[in-house]
């Protein structure tokens, strides 16, 4: 038999693509899907998927969840834990478009919760630990549910096939969201499964990734000290999870976090000023274990904006380009030109180097 | 009781030029000049193959052999089982060895094998891209703070910064000679790692090296008072060690002369025999006070360590240290070297370290508390394939000591605590020690350590890691072969093709 994702380690090579508008300009998903068609050859069929930013205001208060069930049975269960934690707001199925190439699809449901206060006072945490907590426990158990997005205002939307037809699937022409990101896997050694699609989302964050990391099982080790649980075995997942330890359980700034994923090397520290030099010399000193190492690109997405970041030797291919409110970030300059024929700069950051884009205050 | 030696001197006459290098080489006084047939004689009977005339003969004549002339086998009762009951029946005396345990134990590097990078990610070339081995070691902050104007307080908890995660292991002064010390001192600072003083004190020609050096304190306290404390770069607190688990250090008054017994503040020709225990720690929470009695002396300015013999409840012990205050844990494997320990605790004592290693490496996350502490790896670490290892079954760096010995000259003929060591290695005889030279015995160290930076690397850039530190832990890099399910478990590893 055929190991399932989460029961061997799946190394995958990818295409990934973003748009996003500064002025927080709400587009619907017309364009990031075609983004990805010229890489088509990049995907293998065995999972698409697209995060889109902005694209629930009505419930923007409450945390979106986005879940797989493999059965009602797995639905009620999932429902019944759901409830003893959060006020369930709406329950609803998620649109779907019939298709022959998208099949065997789980029952997929979208869940509006508002987290209970009395728990959060019981527990002494915050509403953003509590979603992590139970949305950890669900996936760990991994009993016929799985909850793919969690955050606010935000959705991921995947499953197996290529990602063209995947968001054709899920009808994002029907959505409008300021930021998208969106993804093509070729995996290795998997027969598929929705759940290990891309982008990998906790909370608000969502993570699409181009690659195959080299220091996965020292990451994982790390972070599974503080509460996570690496059921996929996948980079994706482990990436995500530093980024929500990095950014919101330490409080670094994008940055900062980039100085610790990418590190710059020892010799390029050396050889900055002061405060600069102390700073990253701090950050790999205290996180060394949470360097990664091996191929990657990756684009974060988050409330307000993304980030985009290349292994520290450029071991993988990604291009930015910029045109008037509108940023563009792709596996392949092609990708870029599909979304804006007319555009002038394009250029490939150096390896470490962070892009950072938020959408100005206040506009989403 | 005689028996006939358990080594023979090949002596080949008509290359023999009688030049007597032999004989003036040999402390054990194996070799004579026969003036009357003008011929060279041997003792056998006193040879511990420790090959220095056959190194040194330059006619090739002489070579060393194992005798042929056994008692009759048993393969329950082996010959030296018998021989040495032989020898304890005669002088009522426990039976003394030096170095690591030499029985046919089982040796888990061997059992590992390294992955590398095929299609999916690329392979590294340390040729052509940067490649780092610099690690820090030291209690590592679990929370970022930061100052009124927003940037991070980059103050830390005191580390020790290596250029690579290798280090010269205890050997105390006394044990092993001064140009040995030398050697190791001069060899650590010109690498950017650390040696460590033993449990002998800290000679004062060598304060010079203090950025460079581990002090040690044991339970015997030789040679420790205020000056010595604050001379080094860390503190380590000797628990145990992997080759005597459960007793203290043993020096041979012979060792104890002249500057030795001065270092150690002992007088000279005394047996320095370290109680088992420190007497002010008889449990975890008096571990904690010495902690901080070393660290309250030294300011706070330097990591202590804690070094610990890897023994069958390690993965509890290291989760007690962890929360002593302890900067860093040191285990100490059972197949771990010695000057001089009783044959029966180093033979039967303690356990491989790979195992130890792995066990706290695990135990540590389980409890979250790895950050804690950083975890030094000893106990017969043999090359860079067993630091590669080490690293990715969870150490932080290794401790070598077998290895820098062997890189000076040692033959591990297993005789250090007779002092007669002809390499100037285990010995204070002034005409042996004189044979090495501190020029020559730091370089080889030195070459040494490059040779197996470059190999850690070349094996780093093969897995496509290009930074030691996403190495560590890294247990997905391991694959066991011919290992049982129990072994792979507690290695935290899978078999070679799963």
């Amino acid at each position: 038999m055929i190991p399932l994702e989460g029961q061997v380690r799946i190394p995958s090579g990818c295409a990934v693509s973003a748009m996003i508008s500064r002025d927080g300009r709400r587009m619907n998903g017309e364009r990031i899907i075609e983004s990805m068609v010229p890489m088509h050859d990049r995907s293998n069929g065995l999972g698409g998927g697209f995060a889109a930013y902005g694209i629930y205001p009505e419930y923007r208060d409450f945390y979106a969840l986005h879940i797989f069930f493999s059965s009602r049975s797995a639905q009620s269960a999932c429902m019944t834990l759901l409830k003893e934690y959060f006020e369930i707001v709406q329950d609803e199925h998620i649109k779907v478009r019939k298709m022959p190439q998208i099949t065997d699809e789980p029952i997929i449901r979208r869940v509006f919760v508002s987290p209970m206060q009395s728990v959060l006072r019981h527990l002494q945490i915050d509403e953003k630990e509590l979603v992590v907590r139970v949305v950890n426990r669900i996936n760990a158990q991994s009993d016929g549910s799985y909850v793919f997005s969690c955050g606010k205002n935000m959705g991921a939307f995947k499953a197996v096939g290529f990602p063209e037809d995947v968001g054709r699937y899920y009808r994002l022409e029907e959505y409008d969201a300021y930021c998208w990101t969106a993804h093509g896997r070729y995996p290795t050694n998997t027969p598929g499964w929705w759940g290990g699609a891309h982008p990998f989302c906790m909370l608000d964050y969502s993570i699409v990734h181009n690659g195959e990391i080299s220091s996965y099982d020292a990451n994982r080790r790390f972070i599974e000290m503080y509460g996570y649980k690496c059921t996929l075995q996948t980079d994706t997942e482990v990436i995500t999870y530093i980024a929500d330890y990095l950014l919101r359980r330490q409080g670094l700034t994008l940055d900062e976090m980039a100085a610790v994923i990418a590190a710059p090397f020892w010799s390029t520290i050396e050889g900055k000023s002061g405060a600069d030099r102390e700073k990253y010399t701090y950050l790999r000193t205290v996180f060394p274990s949470l360097l990664v190492t091996g191929p990657f690109s990756i684009i974060l997405g988050f409330d307000g904006g993304l980030m985009a970041l290349n292994d520290r030797l450029k071991l993988r291919s990604m291009v930015v380009g910029e045109q008037d409110d509108m940023v563009y970030i792709a596996s392949e300059e092609a990708a870029i030109r599909v979304m804006a024929p007319e555009i002038k700069n394009i250029w490939s950051p150096a390896g470490g180097e962070p892009v950072i884009v938020r959408v100005k205050e206040g506009a989403f | 009781m005689n028996f006939y030696p358990e080594f023979e001197v090949v002596r080949s006459d008509s290359r023999c030029i009688r030049c007597r290098v032999c004989e003036r080489q040999c402390a054990n006084e194996v070799h004579w000049y026969d003036a009357d047939g003008k011929v060279m004689l041997s003792d056998e009977s006193k040879c511990v193959n420790c090959q220095r005339c056959v190194t040194l003969c330059p006619t090739r004549a002489l070579k060393i052999v194992k005798s042929d002339c056994r008692l009759r086998e048993n393969a329950n009762y082996s010959d030296q089982t018998i021989k040495e009951i032989y020898r304890q029946a005669e002088t009522g005396g426990v039976l003394l060895s030096s170095m690591g345990n030499p029985n046919p134990l089982p040796v888990y590097w061997d059992r590992i094998l390294i992955n590398a990078s095929q299609v999916t990610n690329p392979p590294i070339d340390p040729l052509r891209e940067p490649m780092e081995t610099r690690v820090s070691l030291g209690k590592k902050p679990d929370h970022i703070t930061r100052n009124p104007d927003g940037s991070i307080d980059t103050k830390l908890p005191p580390q020790l910064t290596l250029s690579m995660p290798v280090m010269f292991s205890a050997m105390s002064y006394g044990s092993i000679s001064y140009n040995a010390h030398a050697s190791l001192a001069r060899a650590a600072s010109a690498l950017g790692i650390y040696y460590n003083t033993g449990e002998g004190g800290l000679h004062e020609d060598f304060y010079q090296y203090g950025k460079n050096t581990i002090v040690q304190v044991a339970s015997g306290r030789f040679g420790v008072h205020k000056d010595y404390l604050e001379a080094g770069a860390a503190i380590e607190i000797k628990m145990g060690q992997g080759a005597k688990p459960g007793i203290g250090g043993h020096l041979p008054g012979t060792k104890a002369v002249g500057d030795v017994s001065k270092t150690r503040m002992i007088p000279e020709g005394s047996d320095a025999i370290s109680p088992a225990p420190h007497h002010d720690i008889y449990s975890i929470e008096d571990l904690r006070q010495l902690v901080y009695s070393l660290k309250e002396a030294t300011e706070y300015r330097l990591p202590v360590i804690v070094k610990v013999a890897a023994v069958h409840n390690i993965a509890a012990i290291a989760s007690g240290i962890a929360r002593s205050g302890a900067d860093i844990i040191a285990i100490d494997g059972f197949r771990g070297g010695t000057g001089a320990a009783p044959t029966r605790i180093r033979d039967n004592v303690g356990i491989p370290i790979e195992l130890a290693l792995a066990a706290v490496d695990k135990r540590l996350r389980d409890e979250g508390i790895r950050n804690n502490v950083s975890i030094i790896c000893g106990g017969s670490v043999r090359s860079a394939a067993d630091v590669v290892k080490a690293i990715a079954l969870g150490a932080d760096a290794c401790y070598i000591a077998t290895a820098a010995c062997l890189a000076m000259g040692c033959h591990l003929c297993r005789s250090c605590h007779t002092g007669k060591c002809n390499w100037g290695i285990a010995t204070q005889r002034p005409d042996l020690v004189k044979r090495l030279n501190p020029d020559i015995g730091s370089q080889r160290l030195i070459n040494l350590m490059d040779a197996w930076r470059h190999e850690i690397k070349e094996l780093m850039g093969g897995m496509g890691i290009n930074s030691i530190e996403a190495l560590r832990g890294n247990r997905l890099m391991l694959r066991g072969v011919g290992l049982t399910e129990k072994e792979l478990q507690i290695l935290g590893i899978s078999h070679a093709g799963e």
